[in-house]
Order: C-alpha cells, then sequence, then structure tokens
C-alpha cells in the first residue's frame, strides 16, 4: 500500500518507512549550483570534511549568473572550479552549458532515484518518475561529506488530470492553473503524483514544466510514473550519462504507487476547455485566464528558465513569431547547449532572431534578477518562468508568468494578448 | 537552544518568500550581518533598521516560500531574530532554519507589531504578554532539538571525527 513516495524513500533508508517517519536516507545523486555550492563547500570545508563521500554522484553546473558580472562573481566561480578539480568531480558543466535542472533530468534523473538539489526546483526530476527535492547549503554539504540527509517521508496528494489541453494552451497553463486551484502552500510538506490521459500525453519537457513548479504549492516532490516517454528520453542520452546499468531498457528501477496507496487527499481536473492561464504579481497563486488581464501594459518578455526553456518552448514561441517582428525586447535564454543546439539545427533560432529577440546563453537569465534583463522601477515583464514575487527581477518591478504561447503573442502585440487569437492553426507536438 | 525567550514582535503577513526576505543580488555574500543590512529591504525598510536582537517574526501560513537559499535564516538570525512562528513554514526554509541554529514555531498566534510574546520551548508554550492570550505547539523530535543546539556544521563535525 505504500505510495511512490514511499516506497523510493524505503529503498533509500534501507527499512520500510511510511508518511511520517523519519528516516535517514542514502543520496543517489546531488547537485548544487555556482549560487549555492559556494556555501555548500565553505560548510563542507568548516565540518571538517576532506574527501567527497562519491564524486560521481555529484553534479555541480554553474547557470545562475554566466557568464560572471562582476570580479566578486568570478573569484567565486573560480574557487569552485578549484574545489571541483580537487575533488576530482567529473560531473562539472561550467558557463553555458545550461540549468542545473535541465543538466540534471537530460543526463542523470531516473526513475526511482532519490536525488537532492541545493535548488527549490530541483523537484524537476519527478518528470522523470524520480523523487526530486531541493535542499539548503549547509546540509548539501553534509551529503558531499557522508552521502546522507535525514528526511520526514511526505503524506503524498494524487491529483488525476483529464481532457486534450486545447490549441495554444500548454502544460504551463495546466500547472498555473493548479496552482490557482491548490494555493501557494496547498501542499507544503506533501508529494504529489500526477496521473491521467492529459499527463499520459504530456511530453517529458511539458512533465518538466509541470513538476518544476510543484513547489510553488509548498510540495517536498511532484512525480509523474514513469511510462514510454521517460524510458525513450532516458534511452537517447547515449553514453554520456553516469550511472552503473546500460542504456538498454532494463534495469530501471522504476517505482510505482500500489493500488491501495494511502492519500492525504486526491483532486481531479479536466482541462479540455482551460483558457490560457496567467499568474499576475506579486504571488505565483494570483492565477487568472488570460482574457482577464490582456491588454495590459509590458516592457520585457522572457521566454526561457528550468520551467519553459526547452526546445518545445522555443518552438511554439518561434512558430508564433515566425515571419513578424517583435514590438517590446524579448529575452530568450535556452535551458541547455543541447536545447541551444537543437533549436539552431531546427531554425528556431533563426526566426527567433529575425523577429528581433535576442538570445542569452543557456542559463538562468534574469529569472532571479540578478543580470541580462533585470527590470527598471516600475517596468513590466511577462515571463515563462516559474516566480513573480515582489522585487524578484529587479526592485521595483512586475512579473506576469504564462505560457511560451502567450509569451510569444504577447511579445507581438506589446500588451498581454491571448495566443488564440494571434494564431490559431499550430498544435503543439 | 534558551528553553525561554521573551520578544518584541514583527508581524508580517502569508507567503512571505525568500525574495522578500533577501533579494538575489545579495547571494555573494553568506555573512550574517551583512546579510541583516538588507533583510526585508523591498517589502518593509524600516525593518533593518529598527529591528534589534531578541526580535520575534510573527507570520502568517507558508513563511520562506520560494527559493532554497539559505541566506534567508542567515539574515534573520544576523538581524538578531531569535524565533519565527508561524502556521506552517515551506519545507527548505524550515530544514535551512533548524541546520544553522534559528528556532521556528508552528502555530497560529495572534499578535500585532510591538507585541512582547513569552515563549517556553521546553513546555511548548507562548504567552501573548499584551493580550494575555496563550498557545501551544508540539515539540519537535529529539534529533532536531540537537541539531538546533550545536547546529549542522559542528553536529557533522563530530559525526565525522567519529566515523574517523
Amino acid at each position: 500500500m505504500p505510495t511512490i513516495s514511499e516506497k523510493i524513500m524505503s529503498r533509500a533508508a534501507g527499512a520500510d518507512a511510511r508518511a511520517g517517519d523519519f528516516v535517514l536516507a542514502d543520496i543517489d545523486c546531488a547537485m548544487a549550483h555556482d549560487g549555492t555550492s559556494v556555501l555548500a563547500v565553505k560548510a563542507f570545508t568548516e565540518m571538517g570534511a576532506d574527501r567527497v563521500w562519491d564524486p560521481d554522484r555529484i553534479v555541480i553546473p554553474f547557470d545562475h549568473i554566466v557568464p560572471s558580472n562582476k570580479e566578486t562573481t568570478s573569484v567565486l566561480h573560480r574557487k569552485i572550479r578549484e574545489w571541483v578539480g580537487r575533488q576530482g568531480i567529473k560531473n562539472f558543466f561550467d558557463i553555458g552549458d545550461g540549468i542545473c535542472h535541465q543538466i540534471v533530468s537530460e543526463r542523470f534523473a531516473r526513475p526511482g532515484m532519490l536525488i537532492v538539489g541545493a535548488d527549490s526546483h530541483s523537484c524537476t526530476y519527478g518528470a522523470l518518475g524520480a523523487f526530486g527535492t531541493g535542499i539548503g547549503a549547509t546540509e548539501m554539504a553534509e551529503v558531499f561529506a557522508s552521502g546522507k540527509l535525514w528526511f520526514r517521508v511526505p503524506q503524498s496528494i494524487r491529483i488525476t488530470v483529464d481532457g486534450a489541453l486545447p490549441d495554444m494552451v500548454s502544460a504551463k497553463d495546466m500547472t498555473l492553473h493548479l496552482i490557482g486551484k491548490i494555493g501557494a502552500g496547498g501542499a507544503t510538506y506533501k508529494a504529489i503524483e500526477y496521473y491521467g490521459k492529459t499527463i499520459d500525453d504530456l511530453s517529458i519537457s511539458g512533465r518538466m514544466t509541470l513538476c518544476n513548479m510543484g513547489v510553488e504549492m509548498g510540495a517536498k516532490a511532484s512525480i509523474v510514473p514513469p511510462d514510454d516517454a521517460t524510458f525513450d528520453f532516458i534511452g537517447r542520452r547515449g553514453s554520456e550519462r553516469n550511472g552503473e546499468s546500460k542504456d538498454d531498457g532494463d534495469g530501471y528501477s522504476s517505482v510505482y504507487a500500489d493500488p491501495d496507496a494511502v492519500y492525504s487527499g486526491e483532486l481531479f481536473f479536466d482541462v479540455s476547455d482551460l483558457p490560457p492561464q496567467v499568474a499576475t504579481p506579486h504571488a505565483v497563486d494570483n492565477v487568472q485566464p488570460v482574457d482577464e488581464v490582456e491588454g495590459t501594459h509590458i516592457d520585457q518578455v522572457f521566454i526561457g528558465s528550468c520551467t519553459n526553456g526547452r526546445f518545445e518552448d522555443l518552438k511554439a514561441a518561434a512558430d508564433i513569431l515566425d515571419g513578424k517582428k517583435v514590438c517590446v525586447r524579448t529575452v530568450v535564454a535556452p535551458a541547455s547547449r543541447s536545447v541551444l543546439l537543437q533549436a539552431v539545427r531546427a531554425g528556431v533560432v533563426e526566426t527567433l532572431l529575425s523577429a528581433g529577440a535576442v538570445i542569452l546563453p543557456p542559463g538562468c537569465g534574469p529569472c532571479l534578477g540578478a543580470h541580462q534583463g533585470v527590470l527598471g522601477e516600475g517596468e513590466v515583464c511577462l515571463s515563462t518562468a516559474n516566480r513573480n514575487f515582489k522585487g524578484r527581477m529587479g526592485t521595483g518591478g512586475f512579473i506576469y508568468l504564462a505560457s511560451p504561447e502567450t509569451a510569444a503573442a504577447t511579445a507581438l502585440a506589446g500588451e498581454i494578448a491571448d495566443p488564440r487569437e494571434i494564431f490559431t492553426s499550430v498544435k503543439r507536438p | 537552544m534558551e528553553k525561554y525567550i521573551k520578544g518584541r514582535v514583527w508581524r508580517f503577513s502569508e507567503n512571505v518568500d525568500i525574495d522578500q526576505i533577501i533579494p538575489a543580488i545579495y547571494l555573494v555574500t553568506g555573512d550574517r550581518q551583512e546579510l541583516a543590512k538588507h533583510a526585508f529591504e523591498n517589502v518593509r525598510p524600516d525593518f533593518a533598521k529598527e529591528v534589534s536582537d531578541g526580535d520575534i517574526i510573527v507570520a502568517g501560513p507558508n513563511f520562506g516560500s520560494g527559493s532554497s537559499r539559505e541566506h534567508a535564516p542567515r539574515a534573520l538570525l544576523g538581524a538578531g531574530i531569535r524565533c519565527v512562528i508561524a502556521p506552517s513554514f515551506a519545507r527548505i526554509f524550515y530544514r535551512n532554519s533548524i541546520n544553522i541554529g534559528l528556532p521556528l514555531v508552528e502555530c497560529d498566534v495572534d499578535a500585532a507589531d510591538g507585541d512582547v510574546l513569552a515563549i517556553d520551548f521546553a513546555d511548548g508554550k507562548i504567552v501573548n504578554t499584551n493580550t494575555s492570550a496563550g498557545y501551544t505547539f508540539p515539540s519537535l523530535p529529539d534529533f532536531l532539538v540537537d541539531l538546533l543546539d550545536v547546529g549542522l556544521i559542528e553536529n557533522t563535525k563530530r559525526k565525522l571525527k567519529r566515523t574517523g
């Protein structure tokens, strides 16, 4: 009768564990990026630790401020590069390789794994059937030293989504809709398991969008049970991935909930009539249909982030922008080098550039307000990222969150626009 | 950890997020005192100027939502905050706070700015000395009390020494 989370936690702790139990679990993969590894490495040293527990299970991508924006950042970057070298960590990804969650998903995450990241959006890995969760920098140092971490096994919420998403309505709209209904703290301390035809039909990219924003409801993990789409995605990785088993389809320790698993809540949604959704300032659960905010003046459009910076997202935007010109500054940040390469090869980058967009190097871009498109006082951004908190992209800025389709339509209109009215004939893959 | 504290209240509403507590531009330092200078800078500019050692934050549900930034509890500790009370906390903020020695209490307390609360951690009791209202809260499991007492860094240091 265990849930997916109870099974993964039990396996990792080496003992049968149920929701509410405290466990000490073995970590399968640990990730820290340039923003959090600095504190983690400092704490690691202060703990008196010498060598990391397993250099092959540690992943360090630089994504938050890349390339470096100033001298102090450069020095911090250099210190981490040196530490990574001393520790023999091979899975280091320097500037331009991509966003940490994209890299871990493309190369390391597997169904049934317990993955911790020193970043709150580590719940993204649930798109591949893993238990991914965010932790702090100091406890990441403990993981680096020991390979173990304590958890309270979470209760789980079972969410079923049915209905075919309408044209120009995508995973992001569904995700924002769920957040609006469940609330910013509606899943705090809990794991979410997703089921239903709509979820089955989502690409891995769409599932990543969905699972990525689990933390915006407070969730500890958000998990889609692995299926053929998951195995296809993992199988395509070839030999780049670490880990012991081959990519032959065997040896995945896929984990599924028992039919009589106990959930703390069960929710049902039908998205067959869902209009495009927008989260308005300054809370992610301030969600409204696009027509409620249509016409809102916009100064900048941002397409990218670990939520919506994948090929599918860039392609959806390019299909709308094809042959047209944006009339507000439009900043695009691909989620990884491989996403950017795919977009170059498919002509998506050419379409975006011709339409007047600016292409940033792969990374977090302006999402966290550190560089590459910080908002000025009173400026308004429509962003495909995951947070619209006050001051996040610049002290006096206002952030609306939406899908890549709504972002592209908005870029053409210069005000929040409904992508179904701008372009109606293209369906996402 | 002190068993009993008394402090002045800073009242906040629900869903106080990490970007409000400490904006990302200050991620370049881990220093508590430095971070404290910018705590709540965008949303409550008087906080950093007027907060004093021993103060308490009382907030609505889901305090500390958003980023995993440990800089947030560090900034609060640096500002002299001794305890944060809220009906619920975002889980990463909760872990980070315990790990660096900032006590959190899960409790729905009615208190206004400037009220003085008395908190008894051992007995799990809170009294608002201005209204005389009393509240109870469940105590932490022993291993978390130990963690709160010595901090994760020292705790791990001792463990590493034992295991060689």
